[in-house]
């Protein structure tokens, strides 16, 4: 085991602990700090990977974007200091078994899927700005603008599901 | 030279950077604020001009007693000045100060790195706001909250404007591609990209989250002594590292009229200065925005602004490749 792979473990370990923690507190606001934990040791290890671009757009887009929105929904709804204790909705067997099962179809799936595939870390930077452009616009750039269009029906829907109908 | 004492040397002088830029803006912003408003400023400590004016603010700081609310979310309360100030540090090390590896450290992704650490500090804002127990520190959280979400799209597409047109991510390389026709052809990426970087820092003249008229000071409402210094050290650290990053993105960086190779570091000093006096101007020359101009200014005239600015900066791009 390389010093790579200790980092990448712990790194691992942070965010399923914190991820836990998420679901377990007894505070509101906590679970979405803990969450910018979770993304933060996410994004490390897509660091220790050599994705750099990945990693800073995933701080970018959810420790700065997704997280603040989440506290900005909370803090405008309610944002007790103390502890909720009536935040379990009585549905936890089901929620464990649900992840359980997601758990163990993904890494199942993503096994069987990439086993074979090997990235030579050595040779090149795969995860750089230029690297993953070429990709993305050259062999992948069908899928890419398809995922585009499908985020922009989701804005529009969205901004016509929020107007008030005139009456 | 030795891995290590390298780096050591850097992490020093980034850091040493960061402890110094800061109390020079603040300095000149007494002194600008007062010459605009008629007055003198500080003229009493450290005996010239009233230097150390700052310095002696700090000891006042560090004298005052650590008060945190009875109710208050005590962990959260004394991490949230950390979180705050901590991004800021962490952005100056991609900086490029001069050409020939100038910087902390050359990351190959420097513009999104800069762009994604500077977002983390707002969690230290709203983070401060929620855990003061305090409904006046609430309301601030959830102004800094919105500001962000409303201005960190057209800082973002105002910085890719510049990065399009060098075609590159990293900030040395966008520094080395940069002309002096840029600034035409960037004009309106600068503007936005300064606008919502004040806004971003909760500034005046978008200084809503800490409206002292009506929620007292937003989220540091409840901070005394040390933490609402680092507070205060985390806005100005903040505004030298907008000017810094509009400086490398915008404003050619190191280059200058001459010896750009020996004197570059002193170009990037004197137009971080200069954008950071733009900023202090624009606190001493404008009012408040109400929350809802805020959020409409950002909406309706930034990011159509920016997104205008992309399409002129593709054409071109196209037009001259």
């Amino acid at each position: 085991m390389t010093a790579v792979d200790v980092v990448l473990l712990l790194l691992g370990a942070l965010a399923a602990g914190s991820g836990v923690l998420v679901v377990t507190t007894r505070r509101l606001v906590h679970a979405a700090l803990w969450l910018v934990v979770t993304f933060g040791a996410l994004a490390g290890m897509y660091l220790v990977m050599t994705a750099e671009l990945v990693a800073w757009v995933q701080v970018l887009i959810y420790v700065g974007a997704v997280v603040v929105l989440l506290l900005f929904g909370i803090m405008l709804t309610r944002a007790p200091t103390g502890r909720s204790d009536d935040l379990d909705s009585g549905n936890r067997p089901a929620a464990v078994v649900g992840g359980v099962v997601t758990c163990v179809l993904l890494v199942t799936l993503a096994g069987y899927g990439f086993s074979s595939a090997y990235a030579d870390l050595d040779t090149g930077r795969l995860g750089t700005a230029r690297a993953i452009g070429t990709v993305l616009f050259r062999s992948w750039v069908l899928p890419f603008e398809l995922l585009s269009v499908l985020l922009l029906a989701a804005l529009v829907s969205a901004i016509v599901l929020s107007r008030r109908r005139e009456s | 030279m030795n891995v290590a004492v390298e780096v050591a040397v850097r992490v020093v002088l980034v850091f040493a950077a960061f402890l110094l830029f800061p109390l020079v803006v603040g300095y000149m912003e007494h002194k600008a604020m007062a010459h605009m408003q008629g007055r003198l400023g500080p003229m009493y400590a450290g005996g010239f001009h009233g230097w150390a004016q700052l310095v002696a603010d700090g000891v006042k700081f560090a004298q005052k007693e650590d008060i945190v609310p009875a109710d208050a979310d005590r962990t959260v309360f004394k991490l949230a000045p950390w979180i705050a100030l901590l991004p800021y540090l962490l952005v100056l090390v991609v900086v490029p100060v001069g050409p020939g590896g100038l910087v902390g450290s050359d990351v190959d992704a420097g513009l999104f790195y800069a762009l994604a650490v500077m977002s983390v500090g707002v969690v230290g804002a709203v983070m401060a706001g929620y855990a003061s127990a305090n409904k006046f520190a609430l309301l601030g959280g959830i102004r800094v909250a919105a500001q962000l979400m409303a201005y960190e799209l057209p800082l973002v597409l105002s910085a890719v404007s510049a990065a399009m047109a060098a075609g590159t991510l990293s900030l040395g390389g966008i520094v080395g591609a940069w002309r002096p026709w840029w600034l035409a052809w960037q004009l309106l990426a600068l503007v936005v990209f300064l606008v919502a970087g004040v806004a971003e820092l909760r500034r005046p003249p978008f200084d809503m989250p800490v409206a002292d008229s009506e929620i007292i000071f937003g989220p540091y409402t409840e901070y005394t002594g040390l933490r609402f210094a680092l507070f205060l050290l985390a806005e100005y650290a903040g505004i030298v590292v907008v000017s810094a990053l509009a400086t490398v993105l915008f404003l050619g960086g190191w280059k200058g009229p001459v010896l750009d190779a020996q004197l570059g570091w002193l170009w990037t000093c004197v137009k971080v200065l200069f954008v950071a006096f733009v900023v202090i101007w624009l606190r001493v020359s404008f009012p408040r925005l109400r929350e809802d101009q805020l959020q409409r200014f950002a909406w309706m005239g930034l990011v159509p602004l920016a997104l205008a600015q992309l399409l002129l900066t593709a054409i071109v791009k196209v037009a001259i490749s």
